[in-house]
């Protein structure tokens, strides 16, 4: 099969699978999830709280006190990835273009050069936690399996991608059709994965500055 | 002997056609210099090109054409005459082809029979067109399929070159649904050396090009894996892009003829394959250099692709997917609704089952009387 | 009747919901609970990472109540839940959790382990794997009435004393009384002068309260150990006693997990809100003086700091209130670091000071607290909890530091302006 089709079954039927299988994954999860319901709290909630779950999902990303100087790699390490991969999928044109076919929203790109950076930033970052998560007792404890392919899941698009951006390793239009896979394999795992997180942690914070809320001290 | 002289002009050779014509050696020199530099030759095989080519004998050309637009002739033919181009054509010994043929019926088949007795082994297989394989009946010339004249017509070939995309990769009439069942001249001859020129249609420059390698080595230049001739198919369309620099700072027209259009800038967003096209038109251009489809503001097609009118639509910016739409990921979400409310009406069965399978825990049974 | 690890399975069934799934589902194994974790900071010792104690409870809900995971049981695939697990995660789930909450503070991804920890020990109770010492302790409490099996007579005793000594009746049984005033069995064996300080501190402020003799004890050791049946039995006493007497208002006394056991999960033990409403002494006191009925003369001159009891600051709300009081009867106060609702545990909370298991454990993660005062450069530590107290002052001990502990309540009183003073 030469490049073009490739690229052309990468761009079409198998991204067609992908979002399928990751659209309806994620609904079932949501179902998952919710479906279990949770008991009303009878107690009486505290009136004068200034938290509440809706503050929390968005609070929460915030070091709270003391942790910044106890786990600085982790905290560093996790915003510069996260923040560099929401930039390299969010502001790159072409990804624009993108979510512009398919839902018809679109907005302002960064340049290039810049997006290029963020992606290489989010990829030295995964490195240094990678090696993090090898090297801390306790996050070395944690991992398994799981969490080892999570990291590849996410490295692989932002390689793959980098490297045809660069025309590095294969042919442009052979690297092209391997970012794709590598971002369909991403989305067909993603709700399978701890990688749900991106979706489930709007409704962990969410319950966590509710229950806390109610007592007064959201965070 | 006068500079611009040749060496010495032998009868029935190019050097005696030039002659004729009153092309200066200063002239011909010229061109075999631009030629050589398209063909990434060192500038020193300029001398020995113009050289092998006085001195060869006019060369027998064989042009079939098959389910073809005419598009290639058109183009390689497109002359703004007197050029070069169609002094080279004066060079070869065109011995058959549809449109520029003066003989027509038996005669013009005649020609082609005949010119392939006289230099059997030697004559050049020059192909436009795809085959058709659905039925022999869908394009047939004196009522000789398509295949039927391939075959016997490659036979005694020194090389095939397959001019345009239909004959190098299928073309336009494999495009889904192909209902001729259309294949290239490579999907049928195994045996032969053949030169793929693909292009919708070539750049007539690329078609001399590759005739000249032939004339002055006897051999196939360079070929990629698809069966190109590197030095014009070797870089894509975006590498040698004069808009790139828009491309890298993120600049790009977002609709035809709108402002950023107007002053020059990227055309991905409209649908540009340029990455992933193989060509020389963002160098050698067409229309001898004139211009090229994004400097005339519209994006490249990617026609010297294989299979590239399947390759999603034509204004489907690359990055866009070539059939995903939101409604099917709508009827997506609303199947996982369904497995999950399958799966909801199991966790709550489950959940019900253990909540009525609870039994009041006392001081008692903290114990295990197990232990 | 034996507990069976099937029903501590059935446990865990029961009580996973949609926030424990959420959890369980957002959980990226970054591991920043342990370091709010006051037993793996003092340890290092990495088991002590809080989402590892939920192993087990994790385990059931994947392969109960996820599709892959409910696939991957029914074809043999999945590791199931055993008792030599259970057996190994008991120290884990009892002996180094107080469920104080520092983890549920800090999990980036907002995971509330120790809700979920309040949980798992359903299971654990119900199959058998809870401490020794604190099935002992819950059985006190359900069969005799506390958890020290301390019975009304001791504390008619304690009263008796009490009205000696202040001179003020202690009321009981009053019927249409505002506040139904509850103890702990600390305040009652060991710090009576919580009682004495009370009633000063009422009488003078003029405050209608009584105490109930089939309700005395504020204590839930049916929380601790995590067996919600028990827990609502010994809850139920109080709701009983207070529509009984029909008091507006139920003052839980200076006990962490007590406050907890009624305020938040009272109701929803009993299946109903109640009709009454629930504070914490610390509240009643900032409302009194807030309103000017509680006055106070004088200064405490010894530089003095606050340790926040979990449960009643970071998971019951209750932080400001003490510093209000503090800084009437202080000069010198003096935060300690991460004061508020940060603090650290004193590390005997959620069963661990009942658990002697745990003792040698409890002991060493004490280090923390110690620095901490070591901060303020004080020897005075007050604090609003019987258990903190007592947990504290054996620590301190142990640490060889000179260090009082007062409760609020009780310094309060010692500056309180009463009618006969002059």
């Amino acid at each position: 099969m030469n490049h073009l089709d490739l690229l052309t079954f990468a761009r079409g039927d198998a991204l067609n699978w992908a979002l399928i299988l990751f659209a309806a994954g994620v609904v079932l999860r949501l179902f998952e999830i919710f479906g279990l319901g949770r008991k009303a709290d009878l107690a009486k909630p505290r009136t004068n709280s200034p938290g509440s779950g809706w503050r929390t999902v968005f609070t929460r990303s915030l070091p709270p006190q003391g942790l910044l100087k106890r786990e600085p790699v982790t905290y560093v390490g996790g915003y510069v990835f996260h923040l560099g991969l929401f930039a390299t999928i969010l502001f790159f044109a072409p990804h624009i273009e993108f979510f512009d076919d398919l839902f018809g929203i679109s907005w302002p790109n960064l340049p290039s050069a810049l997006v290029d950076a963020s992606a290489v930033a989010s990829i030295v970052a995964l490195c240094v936690l990678l090696a993090h998560r090898i090297t801390n007792p306790v996050k070395r404890m944690l991992s398994g399996f799981g969490d080892y392919l999570a990291w590849a899941l996410t490295l692989l698009p932002l390689l793959t991608g980098y490297l045809a951006f660069h025309h590095l390793l294969f042919e442009y239009t052979l690297m092209l059709s391997l970012h794709l896979f590598s971002v369909e394999l991403l989305l067909v795992l993603l709700p399978f994965t701890k990688l749900f997180h991106t979706f489930s942690v709007f409704i962990s914070r969410w319950y966590n500055g509710d229950i806390f809320g109610r007592k007064g001290t959201a965070s | 002997m006068k500079q611009t002289d040749f060496p010495k002009v032998l009868q029935g050779t190019v050097g005696e056609g030039l002659e004729q014509r009153g092309i200066t050696r200063r002239e011909f020199l010229k061109f075999c210099t631009a030629l050589t530099a398209m063909l990434a030759l060192p500038p020193s095989m300029a001398s020995v090109m113009a050289e092998a080519i006085a001195k060869a004998r006019r060369q027998s050309v064989i042009w079939l054409s098959f389910q073809e637009c005419t598009g290639c002739t058109e183009s390689i033919t497109r002359s703004h005459s007197p050029t070069l181009e169609t002094l080279i054509f004066d060079l070869i010994s065109l011995d058959y082809h549809h449109t520029l043929q003066a003989a027509s019926a038996e005669a013009a088949e005649l020609a082609r029979t005949q010119a392939m007795q006289d230099n059997a082994g030697k004559y050049l297989l020059i192909v436009d067109g795809s085959i058709p394989m659905g039925n022999p009946g869908y394009s047939t010339i004196a009522g000789i399929s398509n295949y039927d004249m391939l075959v016997e017509t490659a036979k005694g070939a020194a090389a095939i070159v397959a001019v345009g995309t239909c004959a190098t990769y299928g073309g336009l009439p494999k495009a889904d649904p192909n209902p001729t069942g259309a294949v290239a001249v490579s999907d049928i001859i195994k045996d032969k050396p053949i030169i793929n020129v693909p292009g919708c249609p070539p750049i007539p420059v690329v078609m001399t090009g590759v005739l000249a390698h032939f004339l002055t080595f006897g051999s196939i230049p360079e070929l990629d894996d698809l069966g190109r001739p590197k030095s014009f198919y070797g870089e894509t369309i975006h590498d040698r892009c004069y808009r790139r620099p828009f491309y890298d700072q993120g600049k790009f027209a977002q609709t035809f003829d709108d402002e950023a259009a107007r002053m020059g800038w990227c055309l991905f967003k409209l649908g540009c394959k340029g990455p992933v096209t193989y060509n020389a038109c963002a160098t050698t251009k067409w229309n001898d250099g004139t211009s090229f489809p994004i400097q005339s503001g519209h994006g490249c097609i990617g026609c010297s692709e294989p299979n590239f009118w399947d390759a999603g639509p034509l204004y489907k910016a690359l990055s866009m997917p070539v059939s995903a739409t939101a409604s099917m990921l709508g009827a997506a979400a609303v199947a996982g609704a369904a497995a999950g409310v399958a799966i909801t009406w199991h966790n709550h069965s489950n959940k019900a089952s253990a909540k009525a399978a609870h039994e009041k825990v006392t001081p008692q049974e903290l114990l295990r009387e197990d232990k | 009747m034996s507990a069976t690890l099937a029903k501590g399975i059935n446990s865990f069934k029961e009580v996973i919901d949609t926030p424990i799934a959420s959890f369980f589902s957002s959980c990226v194994h970054c591991g920043l609970c342990a370091e709010a974790c006051l037993f793996y900071t003092e340890t290092g010792d990495a088991k002590y990472t809080p989402i590892h104690k939920l192993e087990p409870l994790r385990r059931v809900w994947q392969q109960e109540y996820t599709l892959f995971g409910k696939l991957g049981k029914t074809l043999g695939l999945s590791k199931p839940v055993t008792d030599a697990e259970l057996e190994a995660w008991e120290p884990l789930v009892y002996d180094s959790c107080t469920l104080c909450g520092r983890c549920a503070m800090v999990c980036p991804v907002g995971n509330d382990l120790t809700y979920m920890i309040r949980k798992m020990r359903e299971g654990m109770a119900a199959s058998g794997h809870a401490p020794e010492d604190l099935v002992g302790a819950t059985t006190r409490a359900v069969t005799i009435g506390s958890p020290m099996g301390i019975k009304w007579p001791a504390v008619l005793a304690q009263i008796k004393h009490v009205q000696n000594e202040t001179g003020i009746e202690v009321p009981v049984e009053k019927e249409g009384a505002y506040y139904l005033v509850l103890m702990s069995s600390m305040e009652i064996i060991n710090f009576p002068e919580y009682l004495s300080a009370l009633s000063r501190i009422f009488k003078q402020t003029g405050v209608s309260w009584t105490l109930a003799q089939d309700a005395f004890e504020a204590t839930n050791s049916g929380i601790q150990i995590g067996a919600s049946d028990l827990a609502r039995e010994i809850v139920s006493r109080i709701v009983v006693a207070a529509e009984r007497l029909k008091v507006k208002c139920v003052i839980s006394p200076e006990c962490g997990h007590a406050f907890t056991a009624l305020r938040w999960e009272g109701p929803n033990l009993i299946g109903r809100p109640f009709g009454f409403e629930v504070k914490h002494i610390l509240e009643v006191l900032d409302e009194l003086h807030t309103a000017g009925r509680l006055k106070t003369k004088g200064k405490d001159k010894r530089p003095l700091t606050y340790h926040d009891p979990c449960q009643i600051a970071r998971r019951g709300g209750v932080v400001e209130q003490p510093r209000r009081l503090l800084n009437e009867v202080a000069s010198d106060f003096r935060e300690m670091p991460d004061a508020g609702v940060m603090n650290w545990c004193c590390g005997g909370g959620g069963g661990v000071s009942a658990n002697s298991r745990a003792e040698p454990l409890r002991l060493q993660v004490f280090k923390h607290k110690k620095e901490q005062i070591e901060a303020t450069g004080t020897q005075t530590l007050i604090t609003a909890c019987a258990n903190c107290r007592i947990v504290m002052e054996e620590g301190l001990e142990h640490h060889h530091m000179k260090v009082e502990v007062i409760g609020l309540t009780e310094l309060l009183a010692q500056y309180l302006v009463e009618d006969n003073t002059p």
